[in-house]
């Protein structure tokens, strides 16, 4: 085996690392506490540089950075606690856009996407199908040349600052439930689509989007009437490799050091002194290890232009999991404090300690649920039968 | 950056993995239970050279780097090999950088003569259990500031134990001198750091094949008229279990790696791969076992031996919880406030 990233993924991190450092302030990082998860600053910083564009396979008229180079701007800025979700969307949107879209989707959406000024909500859940996408209920219906849609969606985040909605609807309901599936890119501006704010327990806003009589031209289809599952499964896809999700930890372990080192407990023991303490932080950065090694492998395996499924699955499972056992441990050793919020003047590190173990029960839930991940591992690696 | 084995590696692999099929098989392993090694199959791993595979050329070794001892490591641990190649492979290389020109080496070389390192603090002149105590003919041991070696098979007698290993008291009576002070400390911790990553890598090995007993078993066995395999409880904790030795997997390799490229984090991810494959083995072979239900608790099935072994093999180091604070005190610092 051999560990080593390549000399142009090495210089590349120093890039980043130094972007990173000029870019991700105090201020947006802090603008993210507000309730919406994106910096369009930030977002268009990073656009400048090319490196959302640079992401798009080259194969697809992208700017061909590898995957190992992906790799690498991923992890450092997930290990600063940098807010890239848009990021991820933007280069998801783009890449499927430009492999399956038609014509009008590439012109009027994908520039606008990769130069950071645009963004595209993920439209898939429903209020009663989540886990469960394929049983998605919101109907598309041909009218003369217009699709007329009708439906709701839930966790439509980022739809109040976004232009778009990726929109998985049902086209026909005379089939088994994954071949009656037609993705649409809908403008959110369009008459009859209703936007309404899902407040959540981690301070960050989601939404639930209305559709009613929602109507269309045929030219924000992509992909074929009934072969929305080939859309689903490009951009399932793209978001390997480049959806984050691998580090959720070291900003906490970095805050919870930082509190830690400064700070006594009632019986006079400064905290990182404690051994429990010292254990426990050892633990979660072994953790931030293993979460490491499974990232380079996914991050070697896309080098090596393999389809992983199931190695995705697990880090993501690991990742989470653990950060969600890290962000119980922090509060906890922070005392009483740990639960002061953001703003509040005595608060550890600011009030991090708790948003993070507000945000983290949310990583196991978004992506694919642990328990979906988990039934995934068991078919995938281990063989066992498929029971839903 | 290439995260498989190579086709060198992969054919090694295999040839090992010929040779521990043969030669500690599951019956094979129950029949030296009681002496915690094989014989037969130290001689008979002395014919594919080896244990003197990661010794330099130079002094007649097989100069092999140690990414191809964790390749067998890997199997010891699959096959949880009652074979003492871990202990021999990493004291004889420390007997070699330091006295390159022992005249034990070429046995050692050979396999001839077994050697085994303590892993517990020395006092006086007895070395408390020691791995490999019970066959190695020579031991090295930390005593006060120096490294000594104990040479000459003594009438150690073993110490039975949790995990059917060869353990035993060694005596330091009359033992030379090979290394005093600064070098000497320095050239065992990394010995020290050499055994975590490889032993690491076994209990990685032992953990792939507990979860692949668990999981044969729940595909075989059936109950309320179903396989126990189509039971989400399971499923979910196989699949919880098979996470952590997959992730134990890469960090201990990675940990291998670190330490072949004298990189500064080979000290700390040897010691982070230990403990997190010491726990993901244990979880491993526990789980399996619990999926047996009672059988998984009768000795006629394998499952428990593999439970055993994953406490006992590292467990020889002592206490974990002194190996976090160890470890702690490389990665973080102190209290900045009096």
């Amino acid at each position: 085996m051999d560990w080593s990233f390549p000399p142009e993924a090495e210089e590349f991190r120093t890039e980043v690392k130094a972007f990173i450092n000029e870019h991700l302030t105090d201020e947006v990082i802090s603008s993210t506490h507000e309730g919406t998860i994106h910096n369009w600053d930030f977002h268009k910083k990073i656009a400048e540089r090319g490196w959302l564009g640079g992401a798009v396979p080259s194969e697809l008229g992208g700017g061909g950075k590898s995957a190992l180079e992906m790799a690498v701007m991923i992890e450092e800025l997930q290990l600063a606690g940098a807010p890239i979700d848009g990021m991820g969307v933007a280069i998801v949107v783009a890449s499927v856009v430009l492999e399956l879209g038609n014509n009008h989707l590439k012109e009027s959406i994908v520039p606008k996407l990769l130069s950071g000024e645009t963004l595209v909500s993920f439209g898939y859940t429903e209020p009663d199908s989540g886990s469960d996408v394929a049983a998605a209920q919101t109907r598309a219906v041909k009218d003369g040349d217009e699709w007329v849609i009708n439906g709701q969606k839930m966790w439509t985040t980022m739809a109040h600052i976004a232009d778009y909605v990726l929109l998985l609807t049902r086209t026909n309901t005379e089939v088994p439930k994954h071949k009656g599936l037609t993705f649409f890119i809908v403008p959110l501006n369009t008459s009859g689509i209703e936007i309404q704010p899902v407040h959540t327990m981690g301070t960050e806003r989601s939404n639930a989007t209305f559709y009613d009589d929602v109507r269309i031209g045929d030219e924000w289809r992509i992909g074929d009437v009934d072969g929305g599952w080939e859309i689903m499964k490009a951009a399932l896809k793209y978001e390997r490799g480049i959806a984050g999700g691998q580090f959720p930890s070291p900003p906490l372990i970095d805050a919870f050091v930082d509190h830690a080192q400064t700070s006594k407990r009632p019986d006079g023991l400064t905290i990182i002194d404690d051994p429990v303490v010292r254990e426990r932080l050892v633990r979660a950065l072994i953790d931030v290890e293993v979460c490491r090694g499974f990232a380079y492998n996914t991050a070697f395996l896309a080098s090596e232009g393999v389809m992983f499924g199931v190695e995705g699955s697990m880090t993501k499972l690991f990742a989470s999991e653990s950060y969600k056992k890290h962000s119980k441990w922090f509060i906890d050793m922070a005392g009483a404090e740990g639960l002061l919020y953001l703003g509040e003047d005595e608060a550890p590190v600011g009030g991090l300690l708790d948003e993070h173990f507000r945000h983290a029960p949310v990583t196991t839930i978004y992506g694919g649920t642990s328990e979906i991940t988990r039934n995934l591992i068991a078919e995938g690696l281990l063989g066992l039968p498929r029971t839903r | 950056m290439y995260l498989r084995l190579n086709s060198d590696e992969s054919a090694i692999k295999d040839i090992f993995h010929s040779f521990f099929e043969s030669e500690c098989s599951i019956e094979r392993v129950r029949l030296s239970q009681h002496a915690g090694f094989d014989t037969r199959a130290w001689e008979r791993l002395i014919e594919t050279g080896a244990p003197g595979m990661c010794l330099p050329e130079q002094i007649g070794g097989g100069g092999a780097p140690l990414t191809t001892g964790a390749i067998v490591a890997d199997l010891v641990g699959e096959f949880i090999a009652p074979l003492p190649f871990i202990e021999h492979l990493v004291a004889s290389r420390l007997l070699a950088s330091l006295a390159p020109d022992h005249d034990l080496i070429p046995a050692l070389i050979s396999g001839e003569n077994i050697i085994s390192l303590t892993l517990q603090p020395t006092k006086d002149d007895h070395a408390k259990l020691v791995p490999a105590g019970t066959i190695a003919d020579a031991v090295i041991a930390c005593k006060g500031n120096d490294l000594v070696l104990a040479s000459g098979k003594d009438t150690a007698s073993l110490l039975r134990n949790t995990a059917d290993l060869p353990l035993a008291h060694r005596t330091l009576n009359g033992a030379e001198t090979i290394a005093s002070g600064n070098e000497a400390m320095e050239s065992f911790s990394r010995a020290r750091s050499e055994w975590q990553a490889l032993m690491a890598v076994a209990l990685t090995g032992l953990g792939r094949k507990a979860v692949d007993i668990g999981v044969s078993y729940a595909k075989e066995r059936y109950q309320f008229g179903v396989l126990i395999g189509s039971f989400q409880g399971l499923q979910h904790g196989f699949a919880s279990t098979i996470t952590g030795v997959e992730g134990s997997h890469f960090l201990s390799n990675r940990a291998v790696s670190a330490l072949e490229n004298d990189s500064d984090l080979g000290d700390k991810l040897a010691g982070m791969a230990f403990l997190f494959a010491s726990e993901a083995a244990l979880n491993a072979s526990a789980t399996s076992l619990q999926y047996h239900g009672g059988y998984g608790f009768a000795e006629e099935y394998d499952i428990q031996l593999f439970y055993r072994r994953a406490k006992g093999w590292p467990l020889q180091l002592g206490d974990p919880g002194v190996e976090y604070q160890r470890i702690a005190n490389l990665c973080l610092p102190s209290g900045k406030v009096a």
